[in-house]
């Protein structure tokens, strides 16, 4: 799987809400698409990850 | 031959923008050809824009039109003159970008916010002493009417959540995300994303402190979505927000906009 054009191994089948999970990434300030495509934030649970999936994963930082 | 001077096409025998205005205006006047200011003498060709500005003289609302739009290149002025933005956010960020959007003659803007101005907001944004306690909405309006009075401005003073993102933004080309808190910054990428499929966004993260200038880019890490910030220096105790890295981030969003408006998709 290709996670903002850096290669990562799948070491079991799991969600994308796992996945960000595991990664330590805060829900609240994130975006994410998958394979071209806006992921809604209710199916992050539903998702499941396949090794051919490109995500790219933006991380909001607060100011402005 | 046809000239167009001062916005009204004119049919002159002259052969260089000097001799145009010898006859129209006086040896003072500054000379705009085409969008550029010109200090010598340039032979001139048919459908040609001219624009002479005589100083320190108000002229009437017509013609303020056509001087103010004089340094755009014509073709790039008209599509502007279309574009459709909306802002979400109106502080360090936002309330520049509206005014850089006025100042080049975006046609419509939407301005949203639902805070007043407080002292604290002077140190960045685009705002001074009299607006204080006003909606940020109307101290902004109030703004742009003095530096580009004839662009639409819409303003709503409501907070944005996600139940009113679509109603708020849909009839726009361009969503601006100009919000402070990082949650917030997610929460209106993604429900923007997710129920307006034909519009872009513009976001910022990472602008706080004073780090080099030149870790702030304009990136597009999805489809619709740019990302404009060092996307690393958010703002904490410590590290604030400080006029200068959050207006080179209002720039970069900015530009964006334009060259979205202008058809140009990559950053």
């Amino acid at each position: 799987m290709k996670v903002n054009g850096i290669t990562k191994k799948l070491e079991k089948e799991q969600s994308l809400y796992d996945f960000l999970v595991t990664e330590q990434y805060d829900l609240n300030r994130i975006a994410v698409e998958r394979n071209g495509e806006i992921v809604p934030k209710a199916a992050y649970k539903t998702v499941l990850l396949q090794d051919e999936d490109k995500l790219e994963i933006v991380q909001f930082v607060g100011g402005g | 031959m046809e000239l167009t001077v001062n916005g009204k096409k004119r049919r002159l025998e002259c052969r260089t923008a000097f001799q145009v205005r010898e006859k129209l205006g006086s040896p003072e006047d500054i000379v705009i050809l085409n969008g550029f200011q010109i200090d010598e003498d340039c032979e001139l060709s048919n459908g040609d824009t001219l624009t002479l500005i005589q100083k320190g003289v108000m002229p009437d609302a017509e013609e303020l039109e056509s001087m103010m739009m004089a340094r755009h290149s014509p073709n790039v002025h008209n599509k502007i003159k279309k574009g459709k933005v909306a802002i979400a956010g109106l502080g360090g960020l936002g309330s520049n970008i509206a005014v850089m959007l006025a100042r080049i003659g975006v046609g419509q803007l939407l301005l949203v916010d639902f805070d007043v101005v407080e002292p604290s907001n002077l140190n960045r944004q685009c705002y001074y002493v009299r607006h204080l306690g006003m909606a940020k909405t109307d101290a902004l309006k109030e703004q742009i009417k003095e530096i580009n009075p004839f662009i639409k401005v819409q303003t709503k003073t409501v907070k944005i959540t996600e139940d009113n993102v679509k109603e708020l933004f849909e009839c726009y080309d361009i969503v601006c995300e100009a919000f402070d808190k990082p949650d917030q910054k997610s929460m209106l990428v993604n429900t923007a994303l997710n129920e307006l499929p034909d519009c872009k966004i513009v976001a910022a993260s990472g602008m706080a402190g004073y780090e080099s200038s030149n870790l702030i880019k304009t990136t597009k890490p999805m489809n619709r979505l740019y990302v404009c910030g060092d996307l690393k220096n958010g703002a904490k105790v410590g590290n604030g927000l400080m006029a200068p890295r959050v207006q080179i981030c209002a720039g970069h969003q900015a530009n964006m906009i334009l060259r979205l408006l202008l058809g140009i998709e990559d950053c």
